[in-house]
């Protein structure tokens, strides 16, 4: 699983670089978040613009980071693709994760 | 109007065992998958690299893999468990429909029924800590499919639902 951190002042962005987060990889993922998030920031943007595919073991490892990181730096997500923004829809994990449609100004893409 | 399925961008034969059969029409396509969630991954991206597949729209084709993956990967998880097998998966275009049967040899499901797919209210949990991390794949599955059938028979599971296609 394929994540890259990028600390842009008090935020850490997370990139997801591959187009898929499923059973093949969610714990993969999960370790990798775990490591990632160890930096010290006041938000945590995860990026899921390149990730066109999202099962429920890959939706259950991005609230397993969301808990992991504890009241007091929530998960937000920003570039949900549709069948991704599909999955939160319907699970309603929409309303439990704050969801950009794009990574806030003055925050830069991946390189 | 498909008339015959055809291989649009087949991808080398991944690690993973599978086999995919076209037939004539109507427009069937069969694939054959190890009991594994690399084997799975292979195979649902085959699947959707074949015709009628590939021509369908994005949100149906995305729609389609999402119950796919799920159904599969519970049967990976829980039907075979540790002890491995393959899946079969047979999708007929009809349209303006999808008609899918999966058909496995292990476990039967629990209890001899499919399960409901209720999720939690999210309301009414108390703390972050309460958030669920699984359970959502039969609600998904129940969410996007119709008629769905299970049918457990000479220690074969089988399901059968329709997706929309149109």
């Amino acid at each position: 699983m394929n994540l890259t951190a990028d600390l842009q002042g008090e935020v850490l962005v997370i990139h997801a670089l591959d187009d898929r987060i499923d059973a093949a990889c969610a714990i993969q993922f999960k370790d990798r978040m775990r490591e990632l998030t160890q930096a010290d920031s006041a938000r945590v943007i995860l990026d899921l613009s390149r990730v066109a595919f999202l099962d429920s073991s890959g939706l259950g490892a991005i609230v397993a980071c969301l808990k992991a990181l504890g009241p007091q730096r929530k998960l937000e997500l920003t570039g949900l693709t549709a069948t991704v923004q599909k999955v939160f829809r319907l699970t309603r994990m929409d309303s439990v994760f704050v969801i950009h449609d794009h990574l806030p100004p003055g925050l830069r893409h991946a390189g | 109007m498909i008339t015959f399925p055809r291989v649009c961008d087949m991808p080398a034969e991944p690690p993973g065992v599978w086999t995919v059969t076209v037939a004539p029409a109507p427009a069937r396509v069969r694939i054959v998958v190890a009991s594994d969630p690399d084997a799975v991954r292979d195979g649902l991206q085959s699947l959707f690299a074949l015709a009628p597949f590939c021509d369908l729209s994005a949100e149906v084709r995305g729609t389609a893999e999402i119950v796919l993956a799920e159904a599969l990967n519970n049967i990976v998880e829980h039907a075979y468990a540790e002890y491995g097998g393959q899946i079969e998966v047979t999708l007929d275009y009809e349209h303006p429909s999808l008609c899918c049967e999966v058909v496995d040899n292990g476990l039967p499901m629990k209890d001899g029924r499919l399960p409901v797919g209720e999720i939690v209210d999210l309301n009414t949990l108390e703390s972050l800590d309460d958030l669920p991390e699984g359970g959502f794949g039969w609600f998904l599955i129940r969410s996007l499919t119709r008629g769905m059938v299970y049918r457990r028979q000479s220690g074969r599971n089988t399901l059968a639902f329709r997706m929309e296609a149109g």
